[in-house]
């Protein structure tokens, strides 16, 4: 046991006295997460528009001040020509043509039905389909107001008993919909997953191609012992950037912090232990610094993307969810938010936390048992 | 023979020999293009969604079945009380519910509004409002046929038809798939590099290439192009994928979107060497590059999240991410059919780009040796 | 007479390649046994089946009496070892190198602090003791390797090459140091290359293409062949070798875990 202090205690210095390291362990993560928590949303705001109004009446008018008003469109054009807002599209100056025809309020007066149309610039995806969604909001509340505003218009008796739902939102748990607590704690993560996993993989593979890897294999030191002394330096680095991360996500962006923060480190301490067995195993199967950056990039990016960090795994198809219950930071990115935001406690997190427990077993065998002290 | 062109060989065998690291540089960008073009995706389908019916009767019966007939949805469970629900969300068993009202039959019958609850976990704000929207519609869409149920009501009908223009079908990969490329491109392009130069300075090699007649700038032009050669190879291989497997179309010219793709992946050899001239460190070098390249161009060059919907400062910082400029290229080149004239201003940008890094690198590389 | 090591048509392969041949020799204990032979002749692929870190394809080994195939890692705790490459941490400095390793070989506090305090007075580093030891000059460094290698005081050292690229004033100080080890009773197994060393072991072997070609003291082995120096002796078996199969002189990248890939 007390070998693995005094290797731990080495590496551990070997970190600290690297100032290019030390940045790049514990300032680069902080300064990554201060400016890229504001980045991850895809809220509509101020989503320019270009208005081509053929009808230009009062009811045409009455439509485009409603999107003007709405908080989510800026109209960053009128023009009577199709052609010209066709244009604007396709030189990306505009996300979305409002096209309202010529007779639309000849339409809505007689038949109390028009139609406009929507052109939408579908290039960046989601972004469409919410501009689709509030477009079709507006328009709804805009139908509604006409209906109840001016019903002597419409030659009607009047609006008459119509079923209707009332119907009010809650956004539990974030209802101000805050993007900035959704993103620290996920961002905090990849970057603590990130430097662990490389940090592990790169440090092994140099100590084979430098040589004081066999120096150590030639002392009675155990593989386990090796493995621990190896790995527990890192360990407590990344517990550290963790709990710096935490720190600044609660007090810069008020992160809440609803759960319980043992537990949280609790299960951060068991994941660690697979970002680092991962890291362990790479260096076991390559013969180089080299090699070892490649593959751990590779895995790296895969457990990144795949996480659910940036994109719902939800949306994921179903064998990418598959493939994602494999994927140990997506587990943890998962608790590590239920904690956080939902304040769930050691019985909601069960599932995940097996994954992750069972993850940590196997990656550390595996990691022990591919260890050879002896080459065959 | 000039000295560069036998650097240029000299490169060229190194990377011939190291078959292992070859096969996973080619291979690692399509087989991450594979993976995340088809696990990358906003659509919603599949909601979890839970009810909570305290008393149910026809009315919520038939609203709920709105939502189990679609793909859209799907009903995890049907709970009694509100406070039901909280334990579904913290499990993530379920993502959102909707609340119904003890005689919901009854008021839609008389004139009194039934009141519904939409609660959804917004953990993730963003598809929280997305959630929201779509439960809406679902909501709003059974109510606008209660309402045409019953003859004698007066409403105004808006309708909008959409085009969704440049990605009819809103597929996903058409949307994140030349975003990847960019991705998946510039970490490899700037650890090749920096692994490279690196690797020369750890076992000393670099002395015998600078005491060698060649000169620093073409040191680097040496350790670049073939490099360049290797990316390139790579973009091709990436668009044939985005092609065949993903069925992006490619309605702009292959031509113009290699030659893009030969600026980006010079900016990006060029911040790798960047990386590298600082340190004699691969690890140092790698970290850098990695910490560098991944974070920012996940989230700042348009791939995923879109730059509009940014505040200020972070549209600025974007504006010197390279990726974000060859997302916008490949997105017009692939998905809008457009070329230089509409791209110019960004080719120049991502060129400039390139041509500024490659001379901010020999620069430091010169003066950390001189 | 426990012999320190003793081989027995020891051998190893490396697929069609056979790297070390049917070696037989023994070390016995406070000896100085130089291991010579040409690169590529298999010396370190002996020295590593000998310490536990390769496994030999045939024959049989015991060193500290214990079996290299069933009890290598007892065979650990009772020797030393020098590799050919640098294996000390450069940016550790020597007092910090040193309790790493006395750590490992479970030395307790105290002894890690006496011995520290005797081998930078021996070595005359305590200046230095405390620099990273990257800034020593390279026969210092290889000191100190030596140095701790036998920091447990294991009754068994393998040194390989210990001396390459060293000065000469240096490495007279080397050998100085391998006989006050062999003083104390610790039996050294040195390889290298450099014949003028030879006359400074007790006995020697000369590989020869993975073969032992001539074994014994170097003057038997002298006066046997007529030779009036060991490297005359070396030129005279290693010739035919040489000119019959080049291809010896290059081992397999395994054998000596190069670093592979571009530069």
């Amino acid at each position: 046991m007390r070998r693995v202090f005094f290797l731990a205690q080495a590496e551990l210095l070997h970190v600290v006295r690297d100032r290019a390291t030390l940045a790049q362990v514990f300032v680069i993560p902080m300064v990554q997460i201060l400016i890229l928590a504001n980045a991850a949303t895809f809220e509509i705001r101020d989503t320019r528009m270009w208005v081509v109004d053929l009808d230009r009446t009062v009811v045409s008018r009455g439509l485009v001040n409603r999107f003007a008003a709405s908080g989510h469109f800026d109209i960053a054009g009128t023009t009577p020509s199709l052609d010209a807002a066709n244009d604007a599209l396709l030189r990306g100056e505009t996300t979305l043509a409002l096209v309202i025809p010529r007779d639309f309020e000849t339409d809505v007066v007689r038949t109390r039905h028009a139609n406009v149309e929507l052109v939408v610039n579908a290039e960046k995806g989601a972004a469409a389909g919410l501009v689709q969604a509030y477009a079709a909001t507006i328009l709804g509340a805009y139908s509604a107001e006409l209906a109840r505003l001016r019903p002597s218009d419409f030659g009607a008796a009047g609006p008459a008993a119509a079923p209707r739902i009332d119907i009010r939102h809650r956004s539990r748990y974030n209802p101000t919909l805050n993007y900035q607590h959704y993103m620290v704690p996920g961002l905090l993560v990849a970057l603590v997953t990130m430097i662990g996993t490389l940090l592990t993989a790169q440090n092994i593979a140099r100590e084979k191609e430098l040589g004081t890897l066999e120096q150590l294999n030639v002392t009675p030191i155990t593989r386990g012992q090796f493995i621990a002394g190896k790995l527990l330096p890192f360990w407590l680095v990344g517990l550290i950037e963790l709990a710096l991360g935490l720190t600044l996500g609660v007090v810069v962006f008020d992160v809440p912090v609803r759960g319980s923060v043992p537990l949280l480190f609790g299960v951060a301490a068991l994941y660690l232990l697979v970002a680092l067995g991962i890291g362990l195993w790479i260096s076991t199967i390559v013969d180089t610094q080299q090699q070892a950056m490649f593959v751990a990039f590779f895995i790296i990016n895969i457990y990144m993307l795949m996480s659910g960090l940036f994109t719902p795994i939800d949306s994921m198809a179903p064998w990418a969810q598959t493939f994602a219950e494999l994927n140990p930071v997506r587990h943890f990115v998962a608790i590590s938010r239920a904690i956080l935001i939902k304040g769930a406690g050691l019985a909601d997190i069960g599932r995940p936390l097996t994954f992750l427990a069972v993850f940590a077993a196997v990656v550390l065998t595996s990691a022990v048992l591919q260890y050879r002290k002896r080459a065959a | 023979m000039s000295p560069l062109v036998a650097l240029l060989r000299k490169e060229t065998y190194h990377i011939r020999r190291d078959r292992r690291t070859l096969v996973v540089v080619l291979a690692l960008p399509v087989v991450q293009v594979l993976l995340f073009g088809s696990a990358i995706r906003t659509d919603v389908d599949r909601v979890r969604l839970a009810i909570v019916d305290p008393a149910p009767d026809e009315a919520t019966l038939e609203l709920r079945n709105r939502f189990t007939a679609t793909d859209t949805f799907r009903l995890v469970a049907v709970v009694p009380r509100a406070s039901d629900l909280d334990p579904l969300f913290r499990t993530s068993q379920a993502q959102a519910g909707v609340v119904l009202p003890v005689g919901f039959a009854e008021d839609l019958a008389g004139r009194s509004p039934a009141p519904v609850q939409i609660i959804v976990d917004a953990t993730d704000p963003n598809t929280g409002s997305v959630l929201r929207a779509y439960i809406e519609a679902v909501i709003r869409g059974y109510e606008l046929e209660q309402v045409r149920l019953k003859a004698d009501t007066t409403t105004i009908q808006i309708g909008a038809t959409s085009r969704m223009r440049f990605n009819p079908t809103r597929e996903s990969s058409n949307v994140f798939v030349p975003g990847l490329m960019a991705f998946v491109l510039t970490i490899l392009a700037s650890l090749m590099t920096a692994i490279s130069l690196t690797r020369e300075k750890e076992t000393g090699t670099i002395e015998a290439l600078l005491v060698s007649p060649l000169r620093p700038w073409s040191i680097i032009l040496g350790k670049v192009l073939p490099y360049l050669a290797i990316g390139v190879v790579a973009a091709v291989a990436i668009i044939v994928e985005a092609r065949l497997v993903f069925g992006v179309p490619l309605r702009g010219s292959a031509v113009l979107l290699i030659f893009e793709a030969v600026l980006f992946i010079l900016a990006s050899l060029a911040l790798g060497i960047l990386v590298s001239t600082r340190t004699y460190s691969q690890r140092v070098a790698t970290m850098g590059a990695m910490l560098i390249s991944m974070l920012p161009n996940i989230l700042l060059s348009g791939f995923i999240f879109p730059i509009e919907s940014m505040p200020l400062l972070l549209r600025v910082i974007s504006q010197v991410v390279p990726g974000q400029w060859f997302v916008t290229i490949a997105r017009g080149i692939m998905l809008k059919g457009v070329g230089l004239e509409y791209l110019w201003k960004e080719t120049l940008v991502l060129g400039g780009i390139a041509v500024l890094l490659l001379a901010v690198s020999t620069r430091a590389f010169k003066a950390r040796l001189g | 007479m426990n012999r320190a090591i003793e081989a027995n048509e020891l051998t190893r392969r490396f697929g069609a390649f056979t790297a070390v041949d049917r070696i037989s020799f023994d070390v016995r204990q406070g000896e100085v046994f130089g291991f010579l032979g040409a690169n590529g002749a298999g010396k370190t692929t002996a020295i590593r089946m000998l310490t536990g870190l390769l496994t030999p394809s045939g024959g049989s080994a015991r060193v500290a009496g214990h079996d290299v195939y069933t009890e290598g890692e007892k065979i650990k705790r009772s020797i030393g070892y020098m590799s050919q490459r640098f294996s000390l941490y450069e940016d550790l400095s020597p007092r910090e190198n040193i309790r790493l390793y006395g750590g490992i070989y479970d030395l307790t506090a105290p002894e890690i602090r006496e011995r520290t305090a005797a081998m930078l007075s021996r070595l005359g580093l305590e200046s230095v003791g405390s620099r990273p030891v990257r800034e020593l000059p390279v026969g210092w460094r290889q000191k100190l390797a030596f140095s701790v290698a036998l920091l447990h005081r294991p009754s068994i050292v393998f040194l390989d090459e210990p001396t390459s690229g060293v000065d000469p004033v240096t490495r007279r100080q080397f050998w100085e140091l391998i006989y006050e080890a062999a003083a104390r009773g610790t039996s050294v197994l040195v390889t290298t290359h450099y014949m003028d060393e030879a006359e400074y072991c007790d006995r020697l072997s000369i590989m020869v293409a993975g073969r032992i070609a001539a074994l014994g003291a170097p003057a038997e082995l002298k006066q046997q062949h007529g030779t009036s120096s060991i490297d005359d002796l070396f030129v005279r078996l290693a010739r035919p070798a040489v000119s019959e199969q080049p291809s010896r002189l290059a081992p397999p990248a395994q054998d000596k875990g190069e670093s592979k890939g571009p530069a």
